[in-house]
């Protein structure tokens, strides 16, 4: 047998059909649904008379636009978000899929829940209408996102028709060094590969640093593969793996769990698999980076200056001009000097309890800047219960955060967690795209103990000189 | 879906890389539950200032451009999320067809559930259309699927790659689902083998 990759594996383990052209019918065990981009789904099943074809392997839960503020339990008061939810409501009842509604403890963003209910576990295709289900490769499963049409296409039919992607590995040897976490990682290889750099590959995360996150971590790292163009990001499933999802709510229980166990060891990409293209970057040489521009690309140390558009090239060229204008930069400034309004933790990159520990370690006992608006926005409604009784909560709202409700919240304008025009924000999010935070809003991203440490200064901070 | 085989335009030029699903159609606009109606809303941000008043320097507001039916862009048009409004927004506006050096991933699959060609070229023959776009209403850029071409208004013909599946789809306008239910047999066929391979699924 020829060798493979873990991408390989997963794809041949799931071909329903496939073409003489190559075109594949690839089979889906899990589908996640939320409320953006279903409705128009769900209602074109119902136009042709279709049904959901494997409701028990469909999960939905509403996230993007539902307010994360305590009166959210007397419903939502913006009438289009409340359409939108009511909408899924609706949808999920009449076609019987799982559903976690908005005041059930386990809602909150689907990227958060999936792995958290154990619905999301090795080698399975996992599909969402959502960009970042990248997030799910973490555990070795096959994880992207879909449009609308696709949606309609695998509620009526599981599955999805696919061309294979390229396989590209991405290995970060050794170790990171003290205050550097998965999020500069991720951040560093879009610095690294451009936006676009990963177009056409899955990508497989390895090397000795990969293997020593958390399966929070792992995530982190994942959920941002889309943000480097690449269709999927994958790690291999080890101990850290299994040990996170024995016992959840939906993961195999007894013989079952001993079955899956045996094959979940097999998945693996083999010593002389091929690769398409490799990039190994050293642990060591990752330093707490934060985002300059518009784009996830625009990535540098924390200690470097902002950068001027001649450095660049090409198109980029342009592009940095207009980012730096939108960002209100000037080249040459130092990094830290640049002063924030506005600390978003939380989102799907950076919302779970791992997150939470780390920012809350870099405030205990401190303050934020002083006319300064924070926020924690615990991924899921287990996360906040968790951080409660850990006491995280508390050093929160010690230190002057306001502690709200799961959701997406401020990642994407879409509730009412949004800037106002020339706001500036230190993000824990994925995206610094123009206007993603709100209007003229302007996002820097990192990770939550650099987004911890710029609340307590009112500037982007190195974390590492407050540890 | 509504066919492609050959549109005769005017194509607007964007020499603007990156342009993320949020240019395209900001989230404010993914509230709605409907498909259609999305154009007036399309590069929103960059159409129309606070008050709502056209920015008179954004391409589609300028007289020459505004019944745009191809689109010439920069590197990685389409990046971002996956949300299939920008293909609606794009389409409802009028246009047909975008042509860039590349797309992300998402955003190309998603144009072609909706009768959007998109083309992808190296960067020097989009520089040529680029050049041809510039000139205004008067260029008529043609696209023809079927024999894979894009010819300037000087004439000059510039062949294009694309998947026989995918132009297939487009050029008979087909539904992807009923494609895929005629093979429903073979789904069920997988269902039994996965299940009990892996009944744990
Ligand atoms: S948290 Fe942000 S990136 Fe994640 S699913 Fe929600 S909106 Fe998308």
């Amino acid at each position: 047998m020829s060798p493979k990759t873990l991408y390989d594996k997963i794809w041949d383990a799931h071909l329903a059909h496939e073409a003489e052209d190559g075109t594949s019918l690839l089979y889906i065990d899990r589908h996640l649904v939320h409320e953006v981009t279903s409705p128009q789904a769900f209602e074109g099943l119902r136009m042709a008379g279709r049904t959901v074809r494997a409701p028990e392997k469909t999960i939905a839960v509403p996230d993007h636009n539902v307010p994360t503020t305590a009166d959210r339990v007397n419903g939502i008061e913006n009438p289009e978000s409340r359409i939108q939810v009511e909408a899924l409501d609706k949808n999920a009842k009449d076609f019987g899929v799982h559903y976690y509604p908005v005041n059930d403890i386990r809602q909150g963003i689907v990227h958060i829940v999936g792995p958290e209910q154990g619905w999301t576990l090795p080698g399975m295709t996992v599909v969402c209408g959502d960009s970042h289900t990248a997030t799910h490769g973490a555990f070795g499963a096959l994880a992207h996102g879909i449009g609308t049409s696709e949606v309609e296409h695998v509620l009526a039919t599981q599955t999805l028709i696919q061309t294979k992607s390229k396989n590209m590995k991405v290995e970060i040897t050794g170790q990171l060094r003290p205050g550097v976490t998965a999020k500069d990682i991720t951040l560093s290889v879009i610095g690294r590969t451009g936006t676009a750099g990963g177009t056409g590959y899955v990508i497989e995360y390895c090397g000795e640093a990969i293997r020593s996150l958390s399966m929070e971590g792992r995530m982190t790292v994942c959920n941002m593969a889309i943000e480097g163009g690449a269709r999927a990001g994958l790690i291999a499933p080890d101990e850290t793996t299994f040990e996170y999802i024995k016992g959840r709510p939906h993961t195999p229980k007894g013989a079952q769990w001993e079955a899956a166990l045996a094959w979940w060891k097999t998945l693996y990409s083999d010593d002389d698999a091929h690769w398409d293209k490799v990039i190994t970057i050293k642990g060591e040489d990752i330093a707490p980076v934060v985002t300059w521009g518009t784009s996830p690309e625009d990535v540098l140390p924390i200690d470097a200056i902002v950068p001027a558009p001649e450095d660049f090239q090409g198109g980029k060229v342009e592009a940095a001009k207009r980012s730096l204008e939108y960002m209100g930069l000037t080249a040459g400034t130092p990094l830290s000097e640049i002063e924030i309004d506005t600390v978003f933790i939380g989102s799907c990159t950076n919302g779970r309890i791992e997150d939470l520990r780390a920012a809350a370690a870099i405030l205990k006992g401190k303050k934020i800047k002083e006319g300064l608006r924070a926020m924690v926005v615990p991924g899921s409604g287990l996360v906040r219960a968790q951080a409660e009784e850990e006491g995280l909560a508390d050093i929160f709202k010690d230190a002057g955060f306001e502690w709200r409700l799961a959701g997406c919240s401020m990642c994407l304008a879409m509730n009412p967690d949004q800037l106002s025009p020339g706001e500036r924000c230190a993000a824990t999010s994925n995206r610094n795209f123009e206007g993603r935070q709100g209007r003229g809003g302007r996002t820097h991203l990192m990770s939550p103990a650099m987004a911890a440490a710029a609340a307590v200064t009112g500037k982007l901070t190195d974390v590492r000189q407050m540890m | 879906m509504e066919k492609f085989t050959k549109i005769t335009g005017v194509a607007a030029p964007m020499p603007m890389i990156n342009v993320d699903t949020d240019m395209i159609i900001p989230k404010q606009f993914l509230k709605t539950i409907k498909r259609s109606g999305l154009g007036v809303n399309l590069f929103h941000e960059m159409r129309f200032d606070d008050d709502g008043g056209e920015i008179e320097s954004f391409v589609l507001n300028k007289p020459q451009y505004r019944e745009a039916e191809v689109l010439v862009a920069g590197a990685n048009f389409g990046c971002g999320s996956s949300r299939e409004h920008a293909p609606w927004a794009i389409k409802d506006f009028g246009i047909r067809c975008v042509i860039a050096p590349s797309f992300a991933d998402i955003f190309y699959n998603n144009c072609f559930k909706n009768g959007i060609l998109p083309i992808s070229l190296p960067q020097e023959q989009v520089d040529v259309l680029m050049k041809d776009a510039e000139k205004g209403s008067n260029a008529r850029m043609e696209v023809d699927l079927e024999a894979q071409t894009v010819t300037t208004s000087d004439g000059e013909v510039i062949p294009f790659e694309i998947d026989s599946f995918k132009k297939h789809c487009l050029l008979e306008g087909l539904d992807d689902i009923g494609l895929t239910m005629e093979k429903a047999d073979s789904i069920a066929a997988y269902e039994t083998r996965a299940a009990a391979e892996r009944p744990w699924v």
